[in-house]
């Protein structure tokens, strides 16, 4: 298990502490409102690092003020995708920033398979390797029933 | 703290806009035993002084922030004697005659209750029918459920909600946004406020074809209409805020002209007395616009002249209709 050794993907911050609780995710949540940051919320069923893009569940949420109505989307997609990956971003329209300045994972799948190693032999006797996660394994549909 | 250099349009900044009045450190509340020392601890009482202060009539409406405020303070006590103290659930109805204060009550109500400790941000957001319902199936919902989230930790304030409900369309999505409403306001009562606000016989039809809706309501309050002196106190108030002044007997002449303005159709209370003011803040302007030679002091321009008032065309109609004798 050397990918993957507490069996658990290691994306953004926090990954390598404990799950956070709500009243943990509420208190981060409330940091980024007050610097003027505008959350989201994105799942994926497919943790490879390369995966930049997730699925948005709605929309970028600009003019909130509080930390209880991100609560209240999280815990809509929690209950539409139980066991997918879902994380919280924080985006920064500060000109010259603009772009994601906090973002971590707040609900994971019951079981994470980690990932392979995968090399390809090439012309002459060059290898080349990639990464593959064992999570998109089984079709689309089923990845989350695992 | 970093401010955003320009910023994306509909974006509030977050930031910057911690209310000057924070509620009091719960160290120094625990030990209070008497309602003086939490009085002095919470802004509760300065909450009801600031109130009695600024509005004017609208008794209903300050003895149930009263009643909210003691309710505040005697739960603190409670809660240092070890015994529960539950939030109360303060969704409103606002009922009443137009320009009777309900969105200036509501504006104030949501600084009041963040300063009780009621509601942890203290926002407004006021919204319509046009900001929850959507235009086809499935747009309802997410539109709702924006602006709920919106007014979380604040104070949502629905103008016109019997608009929400048309009877007459049975597919309406109105429906759908008020099963959503109920449901954070059940849910979700620590988080935030609702206010409704509307006309008081189509608030009742509302409220009679949606049972739930007005069980989950904990305060009706009644905005009554104001008496002529009271609206003569309001305008003074009005003129002070934008540095004006009745000149000599322009006051007696505006007490006519509320006297008048009452009776006369479309009277809508204090919004009538600001569009008033309006009009004779245009009269004196052309007054004072028409000799461009002349030095005008401090004075001469912040005074409204009883010429001014008198002008207004409620005297004639009001002269015409009782007769001559009462021609001014």
């Amino acid at each position: 298990m050397m990918s993957n050794p507490a069996g658990r993907v290691t994306q953004g911050q926090f990954s390598f502490l404990a799950d956070l609780s709500d009243a943990e995710i509420s208190l981060q949540v409330e940091y980024g409102l007050r610097r003027g940051y505008a959350w989201s919320v994105e799942y994926s069923d497919d943790p490879h690092p390369r995966n930049t893009y997730w699925e948005m569940f709605g929309m970028p949420m600009f003019d909130l003020r509080d930390a209880a109505g991100v609560l209240m989307e999280l815990n809509r997609c929690r209950k539409s995708f139980p066991r997918h990956y879902i994380r919280l971003m924080a985006f920064d329209s500060t000109r010259g920033i603009e772009s994601i300045a906090m973002s971590f994972i707040v609900n994971r799948p019951p079981n994470e398979p980690g990932f392979s190693l995968v090399r390809q032999e090439s012309r002459g006797r060059t290898l080349r390797y990639t990464v593959h996660s064992y999570a998109t394994d089984a079709p689309e549909g089923q990845r989350a029933d695992g | 703290m970093v401010s955003p250099l320009y910023k994306i349009a509909g974006q509030t900044d977050a930031a910057g806009e911690t209310p000057a009045h924070e509620p009091a450190p719960q160290s120094a509340l625990a030990s209070a035993t008497t309602v003086g020392e939490v009085l002095a601890q919470t802004q509760a009482g300065a909450v009801i002084e600031e109130l009695e202060r600024d509005l004017i009539g609208l008794a209903p409406v300050k003895s149930r922030v009263r009643d909210i405020a003691a309710l505040l303070v005697i739960d603190r006590l409670r809660m240092n004697l070890g015994l529960q103290a539950q939030a109360p659930s303060l969704h409103m109805c606002f009922t009443g005659n137009p320009g009777t204060g309900k969105t200036t009550v509501a504006l104030r109500m949501a600084a009041i209750l963040h300063r009780l400790g009621y509601v942890r941000k203290g926002h407004l957001i006021a919204v319509t029918r046009d900001d929850l319902v959507g235009q086809y199936i499935g747009h309802t919902a997410p539109k709702t459920r924006e602006v709920l989230k919106r007014a979380m930790g604040g104070v949502l304030f629905i103008d016109e909600a019997y608009y929400l409900y048309r009877p007459e369309n049975e597919r309406d999505y109105g429906q759908e946004a008020i099963e959503i409403l109920l449901q954070v306001m059940e849910n979700q009562r620590d988080d935030l406020v609702v206010i409704l606000a509307g006309y008081e016989d189509r608030m009742n039809t509302f409220f009679r074809s949606n049972p739930g809706m007005s069980s989950r309501i904990a305060h009706h309050l009644e905005f009554p209409d104001y008496s002529a002196a009271e609206l003569v106190q309001i305008a003074e108030r009005m003129l002070a805020q934008h540095n004006y002044g009745f000149g000599p007997n322009a006051r007696e002449a505006f007490e006519q002209y509320v006297g008048f303005r009452i009776l006369q159709p479309n009277f809508a209370n204090a919004r009538s007395v600001r569009n008033a003011l309006d009009r004779a803040r245009l009269r004196q302007a052309s007054r004072l616009f028409a000799d461009n030679e002349r030095r005008l002091t401090r004075e001469e321009l912040s005074t409204l002249e009883e010429s001014d008032i008198r002008a207004s065309r409620v005297f004639q109609v009001a002269g015409a209709r009782t007769g001559p004798q009462q021609e001014i």
